[in-house]
């Protein structure tokens, strides 16, 4: 779509958008540029000597089985909290469009944990499964179940699965309702004339016309348990115990700033930025598709 | 609903209301954790009633921080974390609002080239590019500066999207009118643009403002110094003591501190929100 009516200066557009290219070449292209050329060098341990090695940094990643855990670490995790929390908000949104008296009022009680940023989150659900003092640990533990998460990795995993979710519910919940929400009336009604119950008329009606929605937030939650969960694991974690919770995008920072391994960490950054472009392209090319019909 | 089924619906209202219990379990506990004494946040089980130490906790909080870990006090983070989200909020608006502008009502050769220059910061979160962008901040000399913390994170393309998409729908016989009227682009930007994108500026408010307030990777490297700790951060520095050294009901203090402005934000706001949110992911 453009524009019939346009104005014309030999300069202005260009002062208009130098705000932005500027702050957008100062700092993103140039360290994204420099991450791309640093994953290219060895520097030995007293930065006193580079090397330029090619692929040798991507070569030893590959090799490295922490790194390796990490990607599976990373996948599990990922399932795990895009499957839960968009079949919670599935689940949610469906009874939310089912009532007609107080569907505002929990809409509005149902959105807040967005507004709770993850590392808030994070804190709140390490209190409440603390090894010694946790409500619920307590609870786990009245009926015979041995809960600590810094000793148990799979009980660690769950832990940040749970504040992920927990923490994305909110914003899946939305979109759900608002997909539900603009499906005609009149399909469901008439499949209710014909004599289908609410739970065939969900499967069969709602569900279907809700794909664009689901495939939408798969994507969304996909990108959100990739990177936007660093907060979780960092504040709730910090990626152990041996490793358990170290997503990547964590292990990025780990090996940066704590192993001091700038080269190893800028390797693992431009194999995530290649995951993000893959995410966005997959997105994208959907979105195209859905214009046309 | 299409048909009357009294116990269905029954059964909805139980269902909502068990998700909201669950939804803010963990807010509950950690409030009532805010309001007890060391002693009795400690002792196993905690009681599930709030206490009487709300005043005593949060104005130790606010005033002098936490004994262990870090004792900047927690006023002084409410401040940076307000400074860092209004920045990034306002920022992202302004220099969004003039970029789409150009773009849109303008024909000049560079476009579509800075088009897409925009358009590909979309794919990279700051997550991923953190330590050259850090390298860059500190070469600028700009590591505990509200400049480091904020300006980074500016570079977005959501919103210069958002008010692209908005000023398309903006009817040309607005611009063939100013124009015809003798009105130079500035003129019609002010006059006429900016009062028609109030909503898009309000729902992208509430978003910006809540993606400001909470961020965490970025201010977590970026400050060293404790006079410059956001909020967020300085729950995660008070945590860090170890385990049986953590003061939680200043901890849980601060927590709830720190999630209070972005709730009031959102339920304040909750049209905008519930737009912007829609409308920015498009």
């Amino acid at each position: 779509m453009e524009k019939r009516v346009v104005f014309d200066s030999p300069w202005l557009p260009y002062a208009l958008v130098a705000p932005q290219l500027a702050i957008t070449l100062v700092f993103f292209f140039w360290p994204a540029v420099q991450a791309l050329y640093q994953s290219l060098l060895i520097q030995d341990a007293f930065a006193s000597k580079t090397q330029f090695v090619w692929f040798d940094n991507f070569v030893t990643l590959f090799h490295d089985p922490h790194y390796l855990a990490s990607f599976r670490v990373t996948a599990i995790f990922s399932a795990l909290v895009t499957a839960i929390g968009l079949a919670v908000a599935l689940f949610l949104a469906a009874l939310a469009d089912r009532v007609i008296r107080g569907a505002k009022v929990y809409k509005t009680l149902l959105i807040w944990p967005y507004a709770v940023a993850a590392a808030v989150a994070a804190v709140l659900f390490v209190f409440l499964l603390n090894p010694t003092l946790g409500v619920i640990t307590h609870l786990l533990r009245r009926i015979g179940y041995d809960w600590n998460y810094l000793l148990n990795p799979g009980q660690a995993l769950a832990l940040i699965v749970i504040a992920a979710v927990w923490k994305q519910i909110s914003y899946n919940f939305l979109f759900f309702l608002a997909g539900m929400q603009s499906i005609p009336k009149s399909l469901i009604e008439a499949a209710a004339i014909d004599g289908a119950g609410p739970w065939r008329r969900f499967w069969t009606i709602v569900f279907p016309l809700l794909s664009p929605t689901t495939f939408f937030l798969l994507v969304v939650n996909v990108v959100y348990a990739f990177f936007d969960t660093f907060a979780i694991v960092d504040a709730a974690t910090s990626g152990g115990p041996v490793q358990a919770t170290s997503i990547l995008v964590f292990k990025v920072y780990q090996d940066g700033v704590q192993a001091l391994d700038l080269n190893g960490s800028a390797a693992q950054s431009v194999i995530l930025m290649a995951i993000v472009i893959a995410l966005t392209v997959i997105q994208f090319r959907y979105i195209e598709r859905k214009v046309q019909y | 609903m299409v048909e009357h089924r009294p116990v269905g619906t029954l059964l909805t209202h139980l269902l909502l209301i068990l998700g909201v219990v669950i939804i803010a379990l963990p807010l509950y506990v950690g409030f009532v954790g805010s309001t007890l004494s060391f002693n009795q946040v400690t002792s196993v089980p905690m009681q599930l009633t709030p206490g009487t130490h709300l005043v005593d906790n949060y104005a130790q909080v606010l005033k002098s921080g936490s004994t262990k870990g870090s004792n900047a006090p927690v006023g002084t983070m409410m401040w940076n974390s307000l400074v860092m989200a209004l920045a990034i909020a306002i920022g992202k608006i302004a220099i969004s609002l003039l970029s789409a502008f150009a773009i849109v009502y303008f024909r000049f050769p560079l476009r579509y080239t800075f088009f897409w220059m925009i358009f590909v910061t979309l794919m990279l979160p700051v997550e991923v590019r953190i330590f050259p962008t850090y390298k860059v901040v500190a070469d600028l000399g700009m590591v505990n500066t509200y400049w480091g913390l904020t300006l980074p994170l500016i570079a977005s393309a959501t919103a210069t999207f958002l008010f692209r998409q908005f000023f398309l729908t903006v009817p040309d016989e607005l611009a063939e009118a100013a124009r015809i009227d003798g009105a130079g682009p500035m003129r019609f930007f002010f006059d006429i643009l900016l009062p028609l994108s109030r909503t898009s500026m309000a729902a992208l408010f509430v978003i910006m403002f809540i993606y400001g307030w909470n961020q965490y990777l970025w201010p977590l490297l970026v400050t060293t110094s404790e006079d410059m700790y956001t909020v967020v951060i300085g729950i995660k520095r008070m945590v860090a003591g170890g385990d049986t050294l953590i003061e939680w009901q200043l901890v849980l203090a601060t927590a709830m501190l720190a999630l209070l402005p972005p709730a009031i934000v959102v339920l304040a706001m909750q049209k905008w929100f519930v737009k912007g949110l829609v409308d920015s992911e498009k």
